[in-house]
């Protein structure tokens, strides 16, 4: 490796990690201002014009706020773990392409990479629980750990069915692939698959089990203050921007689809944009899904990870297979998939076996009740047998 | 039933005792709850009360009977009105007083606008419990605007003191009737979208349908009352039992579940703020003008005795059990109170349900603290 690649990758991270770090800004903002809008609120307004400073105030309070540390915690394993949640997050984005040749690093394998590191962060969350030595963070890592069990199946079957279309990991190539036709057109059920696994990797609504503020109050990340808790943060965004960024990337057409902004110079400033579009525009999918979903119990995530998504992610699998095999027409595929959505949205919300029936709650008239209709006059309280003198 | 009472593990292979609260979020207020767990199951629930317990009772016996009704005021804080006017109607029981009519009608209209706003405030919280993080901003919104309007006619938005015994503080604001008017209506709108933004959601139906459900025998036996009593199918509501005030008036509905899980608790308490407002309604048009306080001595006076009243609070059954020796305070007050009661039920409910269960189950009782200890 020569001094010029040293320079280029030293700089290149550099550059990403600022990158992401003012993502992650932009992205709390967002967020806050967005769910306040859903619930009738303003969100951050005091900080900066319309608090568009606020990210920068947060920041400075969480890096100067006590990094507390629980007497009965086990030290090295509770603050190595906020590293081992972040370096996967930041590792994802070495090979993620932002823009036509716009990427750090791409590989061959890309996506068996992505794939591969994501689950890394799963890690450091078991350890944040055991090590803070609380049992709501014990818990709630266990059920971290839980959880990747049921969605990590479908999640890579539904990257499989991509690269079976393109016949590759290389996510450039299957970016460059969707230039006509984008994906979700072809696959639009391994796009609702992929996107449920990945809420579910990530552990945001519908399936916040892990850090339910409601049952395990924050879940491994109870006893986390200050920079450390900032760090963890900062990991659960970054992962939220790469998840929307594959979904883009995998499904949506990356830069390419429906058309590239332009040829020639500036063209690839122009992917860049064209790309961040798309990917905050899945993000905010994911906080309007926030903002309306109440959560699921571990259970019933693991029914619906084992019991929809893996078949269905089967099902995806072999449709493609089948339809490349005998080569058909694209759209042989597409009505395929729509009808096995279909039939995953019938499963949801039929759930054979399952009583859902919503109308158990009648009104009984209160005068069928045995409620006698009075006399306009109110009549004084009757005293009862316990009672004394009457007046 | 067969009731068990152990408060040691039952049994050696469970994995870890849990306490959730007295400072946790969602036991709301300071309740503690020990759970003995096997994973994610539930295998025992040893509630603990007590520390909000300000011996309210105790405090009645050395205030007079125009005193103690600001105590009753703190006891269920989120339905004032409903607490003061068990207590005031005990006292006008012991003293036979007759309360004017129109002094009726605005106890009767402030009192379910207070249920209507209990129950939004339940709402939003049982949707916070169950993961979903908006509706306790609608629940909010609506329950705020009840508020100002209480504000406007008794000075404070929760601890209102305002009913007296024989009648009310003061006349309403010449402005009641039109503001009264238009928050009925922006309140059957936002009953109706708070209705859809939780109703029928998939994952709220997931995780309240079939939840713990309470069978009515079992209900009836721990002295479960008001909306989760009647979530099991029995039809038992004080206003038509045991009908007191006006309410024999109207007409309106009892909402009635089958199943008495979360989900039948939850909409049981959406029905019954649609019937509040019928009550609402036809009490605002049958008012007329007239007295709003009973002549009576400035100073009660019960005569020697002893009386029990009952009446049906957002929460349930409130029963208020006064002894009076003849002198200007109390002798005795004892309050039955119906969060106090329904929590009883909170160990059976709990046996063999999951974690995030618990949370839900106990919304779904919605408690009081404040009621719970006294």
């Amino acid at each position: 490796m020569t001094a010029l690649e040293v320079l280029y990758y030293v700089l290149g991270g550099l550059g990403l990690f600022t990158f992401l770090a003012v993502t992650v800004m932009v992205l709390t903002y967002v967020e806050r201002k967005f769910l306040a809008r859903i619930q009738q609120r303003l969100g951050p307004m005091r900080v900066g014009p319309y608090g568009t400073l606020q990210p920068i105030a947060d920041t400075i309070k969480l890096i100067m706020k006590e990094d507390i540390l629980p007497s009965w915690a086990d030290r090295p394993v509770y603050w190595l773990a906020p590293l081992v949640i972040f370096l996967p997050a930041l590792a994802i984005w070495v090979t993620l392409p932002l823009g036509e040749d716009l990427v750090l690093r791409n590989l061959d394998l890309g996506l068996l990479y992505i794939v591969a590191i994501s689950v890394l962060s799963v890690l450091g969350l078991v350890m944040a629980g055991w090590g803070s030595a609380n049992k709501y963070a014990m818990l709630g890592g266990l059920r971290a750990a839980g959880q990747l069990i049921s969605y990590e199946i479908p999640f890579i079957m539904a990257v499989l069915g991509v690269a079976m279309l393109s016949q590759s990991l290389d996510l450039t190539r299957i970016v460059n692939d969707q230039s006509s036709i984008a994906n979700v057109i072809i696959q639009p059920a391994g796009l609702f698959i992929f996107f449920m696994a990945g809420l579910a990797e990530l552990g945001r609504t519908p399936f916040d089990i892990h850090h339910a503020e409601s049952e395990v109050v924050g879940g491994p990340f109870v006893e986390y203050s200050g920079a450390h808790w900032a760090i963890i943060q900062m990991a659960e965004y970054v992962n939220m921007f790469a998840i929307a960024a594959l979904v883009v990337l995998l499904f949506l057409g990356g830069w390419r689809w429906p058309s590239m902004p332009f040829e020639g110079t500036g063209h690839q400033a122009l992917s860049l944009v064209w790309f961040l579009a798309k990917t905050y525009g899945v993000v905010l999918v994911i906080f309007w899904i926030r903002g309306t979903y109440p959560r699921l119990r571990i259970d019933q995530l693991m029914a619906f990870g084992w019991k929809v998504l893996v078949p269905a992610s089967f099902l995806n699998i072999v449709l493609t297979g089948i339809v490349l095999f005998y080569g058909w027409h694209w759209s042989v595929l597409t009505v395929m998939s729509s009808l096995t959505l279909v039939a995953i949205g019938y499963v949801i919300y039929r759930r054979p076996g399952t009583d859902v029936r919503q109308d158990t709650v009648r009104v009984v008239s209160a005068r069928d009740a045995g409620l006698k209709p009075a006399s306009r006059a109110a009549k004084p309280l009757s005293g009862g047998p316990l009672s004394g003198r009457t007046g | 039933m067969k009731v068990t009472q152990t408060t040691r593990a039952a049994d050696s292979s469970v994995d870890m005792m849990i306490n959730m609260g007295p400072q946790h979020p969602s036991t709301h207020g300071v309740f503690r709850l020990v759970l003995q767990l096997e994973g994610e199951r539930i295998v025992h629930a040893e509630p603990h009360i007590g520390y909000l317990h300000r011996g309210s009772e105790k405090l009645c016996e050395g205030e007079s009977y125009a005193q103690v009704i600001t105590l009753f005021d703190r006891m269920d804080y989120v339905a004032n009105l409903n607490s003061e006017l068990a207590f005031c109607m005990a006292v006008e029981k012991l003293m036979g007083i007759e309360v004017p009519d129109r002094a009726w009608y605005i106890r009767t209209i402030l009192c379910e606008l207070n249920r209507v706003a209990s129950h939004m405030l339940f709402y939003g919280v049982f949707g916070m419990d169950a993961g979903a993080m908006t509706p306790i901003l609608y629940g909010f919104r609506e329950r705020e605007k009840i508020q100002s309007l209480f504000e406007s006619v008794t000075g404070a938005r929760m601890m209102h003191n305002y009913f007296r015994i024989g009648g009310v503080k003061e006349e309403l604001p010449t402005d009641f009737p039109a503001r009264l008017a238009s928050i009925v209506e922006e309140l059957k709108r936002a009953i109706e979208e708070c209705d859809q933004l939780l109703t029928g959601n998939e994952a709220f139906l997931a995780r309240t349908r079939g939840i713990s459900p309470l069978s009515a025998e079992d209900a009836v036996d721990f002295g479960v009352t008001g909306p989760i009593l009647r979530s099991t199918g029995q039809i038992e509501d004080v206003r038509v039992s045991e009908p007191y005030g006006i309410y024999d008036r109207f007409d309106f509905g009892i909402p009635v579940g089958s199943t008495g899980d979360c989900w039948d608790r939850y909409y049981i308490r959406i029905e019954e703020m649609r019937q509040s407002l019928l009550i609402i309604e036809q009490a605002a048009s049958q008012m007329e003008a007239g007295d709003i306080q009973a002549k009576m001595r400035r100073i009660a006076r019960p005569p020697k005795g002893e009386v029990y009243v009952r009446s049906e609070t957002p929460r349930g059954d409130l029963g208020v059990f006064l002894v009076s020796d003849g002198g200007p305070k109390p002798y005795r007050v004892k309050v039955r109170t119906p969060s106090f009661s329904n929590l009883q039920a909170i160990q059976h409910m709990l046996r063999g349900a999951y974690v995030a269960d618990a949370v839900v189950v106990l919304g779904s009782l919605d408690i009081i603290l404040g009621e719970v200890d006294r």
